[in-house]
């Protein structure tokens, strides 16, 4: 059910073109102040959603509230609440930073005694207020023209602001930049980006969204999808002694516990993985164990958490093996509606 | 309309950065210019029926061709070519009103061009001082005749200008497309008419029709000072009907 803190709602979302089926039933849910990350490969259809909900590209079929509003019946008043940043970030090449700005305030029907202020904070956040702000667009470098971008999205301080690959083609600084943007509009609008840069994705949201193909392939906070997709408990630790007499040490941790041993020593300490794959397996039980082991000394035990990376390729690569049927749709098993 | 008429300061103000729009105008008017000398080196040669302002504008169809696809080829091609347009259109902007502001931007541009040919009789009279030739110059019913017509026409070319530009991401595809169109809308019908087809029963084109789309018909009742309403009636709802269909183009392209 739709409730009031929910900023968007999409139920079985499918866009067609032509015989391409570029997005398919398609649901999930956006909750007001979350930032959501968007992640898929190429072509999985992220752009198209994003456009979708903007009221810029009609869905073929589906059901899209945004702002408790359906998108068709009510896209001009939807599209006031939403702050859009389009894949590339265009942009007018010959105008100055603060003209543009101050256009798009006035199209945006900001009124005319708050557009200066609007224009100055949005330039505050994305740190355009020194150098940039006379500049012209066609000479700034790839991450002032992001910051453009993205200053234009929150200008009008929108319920939604949605930024399509806000990262794209950035030098790590600027992605740090970045990122701290993400940080500073956190509490002030509900943001929805799509990106391939995942340790990004994993630092800055709340909420991931993964698509592969046109579906949603995974939806949760990263440690649900960690749960799901990579399930287990995993440790490293570096431990002295035979390798032979480790393992089986090891070994008797019991059945379910797969060791994997490195046969090359480092300064005489074996480096040795430890995967269980029962979510919750307790790491202080273990270590317990391993100190009372004879023979055996340990130099460290510390828990890994698989990286983003991992989830995503496992997630996308499982949408690509199993029928659209097979696959289930994890945010409706955790939030059923 | 404060939308459209934001909209339009904004498509005006882009026109003045571009240098593709003042090249376009000092073209035509380097060519209007021409035209003009020419039209005075005609009436100084031999005497002519017609008053000197009829025979400059009477050419006016040659400038056509080239201002309205200067002016107009940028204005949706390139929006669609950087992408500008989706942030465009995400804003609570309409496309008829964006499609309304660049019609009335191109269209305050192409006036203009028009408007500074008046320096050409003054710098004449200037250069000359006869008198009685500047009746002749400035004669009132064939000027204003002549820049009523430039003005009610130039709102169908503009339009057809802004529809081609609509059509595609490619600026010289639309320039082509909207030259191609202009020429066989003003040229073409007026070759078909030159031709006399045989009119009768079975024709596709009778004459009256073809007389109600003749442009050059149009200029010669102007140009007599004949202000008729039929030609302000096909012109202005040509220009509604182009400008409809631009509408049409921007938000199934979208």
């Amino acid at each position: 059910m739709e409730t009031p803190e929910h900023s968007i709602v999409a139920k079985s979302l499918c866009k067609r073109f032509g015989k391409t089926e570029a997005v398919r039933d398609l649901s999930f849910t956006v909750d007001q102040g979350e930032i959501v990350g968007f992640l898929g490969p190429n072509g999985a259809g992220k752009s198209t959603t994003l456009r979708m909900l903007t009221g810029i590209l009609p869905a073929t079929s589906g059901h899209l509230n945004v702002c408790g509003k359906a998108v068709p019946y009510h896209d001009r008043e939807i599209r006031k609440q939403i702050g859009y940043m389009p894949e590339n970030n265009p942009l007018p090449e010959d105008m100055r930073v603060i003209e543009y700005l101050r256009f798009r305030a006035q199209i945006k029907g900001i009124p005319f005694r708050q557009r200066r202020k609007r224009i100055e904070h949005a330039m505050e956040v994305c740190e355009l207020h020194r150098k940039a702000r006379r500049r012209i667009i066609g000479t700034l470098s790839k991450g002032f023209r992001q910051r453009v971008g993205i200053a234009d999205s929150i200008l009008a301080g929108p319920a939604i602001t949605i930024l399509d690959e806000p990262t794209i083609g950035l030098d790590p600084h600027q992605v740090i930049a970045i990122r701290r943007l993400l940080a500073n509009l956190r509490g002030e609008t509900t943001v929805i980006f799509s990106s391939h840069i995942l340790s990004e994705v994993e630092i800055s949201c709340d909420k991931i969204l993964i698509m592969n193909q046109g579906r949603l392939v995974a939806s949760g906070t990263a440690d649900e999808l960690r749960k799901e997709f990579l399930p287990g408990s995993r440790y490293r630790l570096e431990a002295a002694g035979t390798a032979d007499q480790i393992t089986r040490s090891l070994h008797s941790l019991g059945d379910d516990w797969a060791v994997d041993l490195n046969p090359v020593p480092m300064d005489g300490y074996y480096s040795v993985s430890l995967l269980n794959n029962e979510n919750g397996s307790d790491g202080k039980k273990v270590l317990n164990y391993l100190m009372n082991v004879e023979k055996m000394t340990i130099r460290s035990f510390h828990p890994i958490r698989p990286n983003l990376e991992d989830v995503f390729l496992k997630a996308t690569r499982r949408s690509w093996e199993v029928p659209a049927e097979g696959i289930p749709d994890s945010s409706k098993e955790r939030k059923p509606e | 309309m404060i939308q459209v008429f934001r909209l339009f300061r904004h498509e005006m103000k882009c026109l003045f950065y571009t240098p593709s729009t003042y090249i376009a105008m000092v073209l035509s008017l380097l060519l209007m210019g021409f035209f003009y000398f020419v039209t005075l080196l005609t009436i100084s040669t031999e005497e002519q029926d017609q008053l000197p302002p009829t025979l400059f504008f009477s050419l006016f169809w040659v400038p056509v061709l080239l201002i309205v696809p200067m002016l107009t080829m940028r204005s949706f091609a390139e929006e669609r070519r950087l992408g500008t347009i989706e942030t465009m259109l995400t804003a609570p902007v309409r496309p008829g009103q964006l499609v309304m502001a660049k019609f009335l931007a191109a269209y305050a541009f192409y006036i203009l061009v028009w408007a500074l040919t008046i320096a050409y009789p003054i710098l004449t009279a200037w250069v000359l001082k006869q008198p009685e030739f500047n009746l002749k110059l400035f004669h009132p019913g064939a000027l204003t005749g002549g820049y009523v017509f430039i003005a009610v026409s130039g709102t169908l070319f503009v339009s057809i200008g802004i529809f081609t530009s609509s059509l595609t991401r490619s600026q010289l595809v639309a320039g082509m497309l909207s030259f191609s169109i202009l020429f066989m809308l003003i040229v073409g019908v007026a070759a078909i008419h030159m031709l006399h087809f045989e009119s009768g029963a079975g024709s596709l084109l009778p004459d009256t029709a073809l007389d109600y789309f003749q442009i050059f018909e149009h200029f010669d009742d102007f140009s007599r000072g004949l202000i008729d309403t039929r030609p302000f009636a096909y012109y202005l709802t040509g220009t509604l009907a182009v400008l409809g269909f631009s509408v049409l183009i921007i938000e199934s392209k979208s």
